[in-house]
């Protein structure tokens, strides 16, 4: 303690706890700067989950618990059985039996499955508790406790059948679960592209040697020039103008694709404009486009199946507030609780009257 | 061909279409009379002259004096903070439709092909967030170093900024750019084939220092584990080798002002060379540890997918690239004659050290003017002179660095990581030049 300089001292509230934690920070060149870290800091923050297991924290959850978190929390994103590919991309699907035995995912060397899907790549158990825990759910991230965490992923690895239906996930059984994981053993590290030591000097890879050789031929380095892949016909719009794209002036212009945008006025927001931005803002516009089904039904879908009916704001209203499931599909809407009762009737009466961007 | 109702300047650019075809008429039946009438632009240019040259009294933006010629201009601070010119609105970042279906999951690319030199405008450095970005109030941030060290410790913005800075230029790529054309040509320009790439100046503290004064054990704890302050709390396995070298920053500056949000303010990490994902933004934390971590980003995504089914995993570093920024994919050219041949090349190894371009699809090839700065683990932009002879075309550039790496074909790289890798592809791009001037993207073995 007898390093830290009177300055930093005094920056410490309850300066006898700091002094017990903190023995030698090289603030001799660097004088007043930084601080110790308390204990409680330090665990507030480390939260990472190492696949030797460094860092998980003590806990249970049953695939029973899982199920109903799931239904909450993860379904609207991933599905009910995470196999949805309408958000984010699959996390169950593609594993066998089999490549539980041999931690060797088929899929992927006979190249069958369409999608990879997060269980067919992964392959430490570690990873999916780290990353449940670190980010999810997705829009209230770091909210789930360890118990709901370990239920969780009972959930997703009873999905794959890498655990029973009846299975209790604990700190006490994982390594045992690490050994059932799909593509526990379809990772390699020999490749060039770690730029650390390499494996023979204890850190990763090959020590950084390319897989891929050319050499800088300068004449007639070839006979004939085979073009093997052009854009196909129906790509060529699908990223709007590309005269918009590039400058009015220079030694070339963009080509004219798609359909021109509509021309924009200067003029102040509309009504309408803001409560498009509400939408924006409450994250509405994730799951449901104006016209076009994202997760969601289009808002001009909503209004179509609900014009005439004079109860329509009300019932839609409700539905917002409360969730709801089945009307559109099987991905469910979750309860919106975050947006206030006056917002919800704002949204609900903007796409009534067709969800105007002016 | 000439795309003449697209060029400037030229009221009336050929003679073949400045005669109407009534002219034209008398002038084969030898009418030479008409001909002496006629302006000096038409009887000038019967073959492509070497020097274009104004019809009629002249240029209209000559001789009808504009507005901002004749009348007085706004004040100083009209905008506090500048902006681009009103004309230059179509060159800003853009999603790429389809790719993803959530905007706190996306990409928003870097418009390359109206760029020039090597540095990268902040507004239009490329973005990729995981789970959305934030404007991370600077007072309220604050980085902790723990694990692997003898005093864990944390530090606010002001001490960072306390700290001897450094200032240095260095590109940063996606390991994802160009991986939507792994198998075969999906997307119509550089900005959406090579956007996600970006290059700035950045001020900040080499890691190494902070690291020292915490005491890490430099012995044992041979990786660390860099961590986002956002939602998804992004975390990345780096090597203490490269901290070592110095070369790692923890930066605050962006091309001399502080990161944009969207790309970290107030701290990101600095990591010369490797992809994007391990410029850790929103940083709080630094671990040391003795084992790498397995994230989420080191073992479902960002690995790359080989032939026989197995995944390389923390593969970080960007091997030499490089791309034809003008003439690319969408534009046209204006005309036959002269153009400049422009591009960018890097390398995640160090200095590229030479780029050769083709306009034949890789059959011959010429060395490029490299312009300077040539900096290691940074873009170097280079030139080379073309005349286009209005004949079909195709164009290549292809990258040396100072390991004597050569950028692959397409070919090449297939032959042994296959097609479905996603990351890290780094073939030569070909771009085709028509008749008509159309530039289009197209894949070349």
């Amino acid at each position: 303690m007898s390093r830290f300089s009177k300055t930093l001292m005094a920056l410490f509230v309850g300066g006898a706890t700091m002094a017990a934690l903190a023995p030698a920070m090289a603030f001799d060149r660097y004088q007043g700067i930084g601080r110790p870290a308390t204990a409680s800091e330090v665990k507030a923050w480390d939260i990472d989950v190492r696949p030797d297991f460094v860092g998980l924290p003590k806990g249970r959850g049953t695939v029973d618990q899982g199920v109903e978190l799931w239904e909450t929390h993860c379904a609207s994103c991933h599905g009910a059985f995470g196999e949805s590919n309408e958000v984010f991309t699959p996390i169950v699907g593609g594993t066998t039996q089999d490549d539980i035995k041999t931690g060797r995912v088929k899929a992927l060397v006979t190249g069958d499955a369409p999608q990879r899907s997060t269980l067919m790549k992964v392959p430490t158990v570690s990873t999916l508790f780290d990353y449940i825990q670190r980010a999810m759910p997705w829009t209230a991230p770091k909210s789930l406790k360890p118990d709901e965490v370990y239920a969780i992923l009972a959930y997703i690895l009873n999905l794959a059948d890498v655990v029973p239906a009846d299975f209790e996930l604990s700190d006490e059984n994982i390594r045992e679960v690490q050994e059932r994981m799909p593509n526990r053993n379809g990772m390699t590290t020999d490749h060039g592209m770690w730029p650390g030591a390499g494996a023979a000097k204890g850190g990763i890879g090959n020590g950084g040697k390319p897989d891929v050789k050319n050499v800088a031929c300068m004449k007639d380095c070839k006979k004939e020039v085979q073009i093997v892949s052009a854009l196909p016909d129906y790509a060529q719009d699908a990223h709007g103008n590309l005269a918009e794209q590039n400058r009015p002036v220079g030694q070339t212009r963009g080509k004219q694709t798609g359909t021109p945008a509509e021309q924009k006025g200067d003029a102040a927001p509309s009504a309408a404009a803001a409560t498009l931005a509400l939408a924006n803002e409450k994250g509405c516009m994730a799951c449901h486009g104006v016209s076009n089904k994202i997760v969601g039904p289009g808002y001009n879908e909503i209004l179509a199946k609900y014009k005439g009916q004079t109860d329509a704001e009300a019932k839609l209203i409700a539905k917002v507030k409360a969730g709801g499931q089945g009307v559109w599909g099987a991905v469910p809407m979750p309860p919106q609780g975050h947006v206030k009762d006056e917002e919800i009737k704002q949204l609900v009466q903007w796409i009534l009257e067709g969800a105007k961007a002016q | 061909m000439a795309n003449s109702e697209l060029r400037l300047g030229r009221i009336r650019p050929a003679p073949e279409n400045f005669l109407s075809d009534e002219q034209i008429q008398s002038v084969k039946e030898g009418r030479r009379d008409f001909l002496r009438k006629a302006f000096l632009g038409a009887s000038a240019a019967m073959a492509v002259p070497a020097m274009a040259r104004a019809a009629g009294p002249g240029d209209p933006a000559i001789l009808n004096l504009p507005a901002w010629t004749t009348s007085l201009g706004l004040p100083v601070a009209a905008n506090p903070y500048g902006m681009p010119s009103k004309y230059e609105r179509g060159l800003v970042r853009r999603e790429s439709p389809g790719l993803t279906r959530v905007g706190g999951s996306s990409v928003a690319f870097t418009p390359l092909q109206g760029l020039f030199g090597i540095i990268t405008p902040s507004g239009l450095h490329f973005e990729r967030h995981h789970q959305g970005w934030h404007d991370v109030d600077p007072s309220q941030h604050r980085l902790m170093i723990n694990g692997m060290v003898k005093t864990n410790a944390v530090f606010t913005m002001d001490d960072l900024m306390r700290l001897p800075s450094v200032s240095r230029i260095h590109f940063i790529e996606c390991g994802a750019n160009t991986g939507m054309e792994w198998g075969n040509v999906a997307v119509p320009t550089v900005q959406y084939s090579h956007g996600m790439l970006s290059c700035s100046e950045f001020t900040g503290v080499p890691l190494k220092a902070i690291l020292d004064m915490c005491g890490a054990d430099y012995k044992k704890g041979r990786f660390i584990l860099a961590e986002g302050a956002d939602g998804s709390s992004m975390t990345r396995t780096i090597p203490m080798e490269m901290v070592e070298s110095g070369e790692v920053l923890v930066a605050y500056g962006m091309n001399g002002e502080m990161l944009r949000p969207e790309n970290g303010y107030p701290l990101r990490l600095v990591v010369p060379g490797v992809q994007g994902v391990s410029w850790v933004k929103w940083l709080r934390r630094i671990e040391v540890g003795d084992k790498p971590w397995g994230a989420k980003d080191e073992a479902v995504h960002y690995i790359d997918l080989m032939p026989d089914g197995l995944h390389r995993q923390y593969s970080s570093v960007q091997e030499c690239k490089s791309v034809i920024t003008t003439p690319s994919g969408g534009q046209i050219l204006l005309d036959k004659g002269f153009y400049n041949i422009s591009g960018m090349a890097w390398s995640g190894r160090g200095k590229v050290t030479r780029v050769d371009v083709s306009v034949d699809g890789g059959i011959n090839w010429r060395p490029a003017r490299l312009e300077t700065p040539v900096l290691s683990k940074a873009v170097t932009r280079f030139n080379v002179d073309w005349v286009w002879d209005g004949k079909p075309a195709i164009l290549q550039s292809r990258a040396v660095d100072e390991t004597g790496y050569v950028q692959p074909s397409y070919g090449q790289l297939r032959a042994v990581r296959g097609t479905k890798s996603i990351y890290h592809n780094n073939a030569i791009q070909s771009w085709k030049v028509v008749e008509s001037g159309e530039v289009s993207n197209v894949q070349v073995l």
